[in-house]
């Protein structure tokens, strides 16, 4: 019985020995282990960022002031009297309209991982927007280069839809004055499917055949939309321009705007949205948003200054459309090239944008005989190549730097130049081409253009009923 | 009685109103117009696309007076709207058939 009970005490005593060390050694393991573990761990879990997501909402509500109310102002100040209205609805309507489409399918495949030419339906509807919903969200998640983010994926998909919102907001303003309503409908639905969500992918996506890059050269580097946004809703604008033809009385008429204070409204609040739109595509509040920002400042200006000495000296006055007109260039320009290039560049790219858009769009536009009503083809379209191409000589390595990549993945240099060649080329093609066929198909079911009478009429009372006053 | 009729450069209008208080002139009216004479109109350019417009924007006046002060009111408002450029304006003078003040049913003279 002793020897038994001596036992027992003994093994009591071992026990709680080994208890207490194990207690005591289990953290000192841990730590140990700890660091081996995370060398063999993909990455440490992505962490939301509250200043980054703070920057990311207020640049969302920023991009969506530029279609509502800055680019109907913008818009309708430039049509005639009898036009504002139907042009201003135009803006509003494409937002709404876009919103559904993005929710629908829009986003999902645009940005969800999927293939190097469109992503998925794995967020067909925001199908499972509800798990995690408060984490981290990783862009191309899945595949061999994701890209790690500090917002919630939400945060993410609203941004990008203010961008998916005002591009063919942008080629309104080649149809102005005459698109049938009906047919202005049904041809954003599908082009923002067939034209923005495939080519929003191939730039953004990081597994998209351009951002990733093609025939061995280096991605295409277009921080805030020069191909995706402006040369693509350019290149659209141009063709619509082209199969709706001219406005009646073109040439003859008196086409004058209707009210170039609201034109001026509206380019300032396009101006100050900017920020949220170039800034905001660093996706985090850090030194390259900064960045941007100044270089969107600074060429902006440039621009402005620009066109409107360039129009002073060619034409004899200074005009203010002139001056507004430089600003929206400058700012298309610096699209691609803002959070890629130092402040000096940027003055170079506002400068040459504002010198080469007046020329497209008072003297290549008559040259050619189209009628672009409201520039969106010599402002959008030839700013933004003007912006892409100039990237690519003035990449500044450092803000791209990675540690596979110490000097940088987009470089300035002829390499790069010919990837944003590439891409401007490809964005032109699918663009363009898309684009028509969408205007054919959309005319053989309800017809582009509203009738003669109607279009003299004007179509706010015609399409709206309605009448500015 | 005697209605002048007078078309002036718009930013001449305080000038001639301020010259026809003293004359006693009791009231006037005044309509923003367009039109064109010798001055023709004028060219603008938007975005390279001119435009010459034709019709150029005027204020007319119209006061009636008893006849014997019509002399003294289209010598002042020639005076005041006066620039010595094309398209100073001009003025007709019309006789008045008949005169009456709505309020109280006053005529002719006693209308003015």
């Amino acid at each position: 019985m002793t020897a038994a009970k001596e036992i027992l005490d003994a093994m009591k005593t071992h026990f709680a020995r080994a208890a207490k060390a194990a207690l005591f050694a289990a953290p000192v393991l841990l730590l140990q282990l700890a660091p081996a573990f995370a060398d063999d761990a993909p990455a440490a879990a992505p962490k939301l960022d509250s200043g980054d997501t703070a920057w990311m909402l207020a640049s969302t509500a920023l991009v969506l002031m530029m279609t509502i109310p800055g680019l109907a102002l913008f818009y309708a100040g430039m049509v005639r009297k009898k036009n504002v209205l139907a042009t201003m609805m135009q803006s509003f309507m494409i937002t709404c309209l876009v919103t559904i489409v993005w929710m629908i399918c829009g986003y999902s495949l645009a940005f969800t991982t999927g293939g190097a030419y469109i992503g998925d339906l794995s967020r067909f509807f925001l199908g499972g927007f509800g798990d995690g919903w408060d984490q981290a969200f990783t862009l191309g998640a899945g595949s061999a280069n994701p890209t790690v983010q500090t917002i919630p994926e939400s945060v993410f998909m609203m941004y990008q839809m203010t961008f998916a919102i005002i591009t063919p907001a942008l080629i309104a303003g080649a149809f102005a004055d005459r698109m049938k309503f009906s047919a202005m409908c049904i041809f954003i639905v599908l082009w923002s499917i067939l034209v923005y969500s495939p080519i929003a992918h191939w730039v953004w996506s990081p597994i998209g055949f351009l951002g990733a890059g093609v025939f061995g050269l280096p991605g295409a580097a277009d921080f805030a939309g020069g191909t995706v946004v402006h040369i693509n809703a350019g290149i659209a604008g141009l063709i619509c321009a082209l199969v709706l033809g001219k406005r009646l009385g073109y040439g003859h008429d008196n086409m004058a705007p209707y009210n170039l204070a609201l034109a001026v409204i509206g380019a300032s609040l396009l101006w100050v949205g900017w920020f949220g739109f170039n800034a905001g595509s660093a996706v985090a509040a850090n030194g390259r948003a900064g960045m941007a920002m100044t270089a969107t400042q600074i060429a902006t200006a440039a621009a402005a200054l620009a066109w409107t000495f360039a129009e002073w000296a060619a034409k004899g006055k200074p005009s203010v459309l002139g001056a507004i007109s430089g600003a929206v260039a400058g700012l298309v320009a610096i699209t691609p090239a803002s959070g890629f290039v130092l402040p000096g560049p940027a003055l170079f790219i506002g400068i040459v944008a504002g010198v080469v858009c007046f020329w497209t769009a008072t003297s290549m536009k008559h040259m050619f005989g189209y009628d672009d009503s409201l520039d969106c083809f010599g402002v959008h379209g030839i700013g933004g190549i003007v912006g892409a191409l100039l990237t690519g000589v003035f990449a500044y390595g450092p803000f791209t730097a990675t540690k596979d990549a110490p000097l940088g993945v987009n470089v300035g240099g002829l390499a790069q130049f010919e990837a944003q060649v590439v891409a401007v080329c490809v964005t032109l093609i699918w663009s363009g081409a898309v684009t028509f066929i969408i205007l054919k198909v959309v005319d053989a079911i309800v017809g582009l253009r509203v009738t003669q009478e109607e279009e003299r009429e004007g179509l706010d009372i015609v399409l709206h009923g309605e009448q500015l006053f | 009685m005697k209605l002048i009729m007078a078309i002036i450069k718009p930013f001449k209008l305080d000038d001639v109103r301020e010259a026809l208080t003293p004359l006693g002139v009791q009231g006037l009216t005044v309509s923003e117009v367009k039109g064109f004479g010798r001055q023709k109109g004028q060219t603008e350019i938007y975005r390279g696309a001119e435009y010459h417009v034709n019709f150029l924007p005027k204020v007319k006046i119209e006061v009636a007076v008893a006849s014997d002060l019509a002399e003294q009111v289209v010598e002042a408002i020639m005076k005041a709207a006066h620039t010595g450029k094309i398209g100073d304006g001009k003025i007709f003078v019309m006789d008045i058939g008949r005169a009456v003040r709505i309020r109280t049913g006053e005529l002719d003279g006693e209308a003015l």
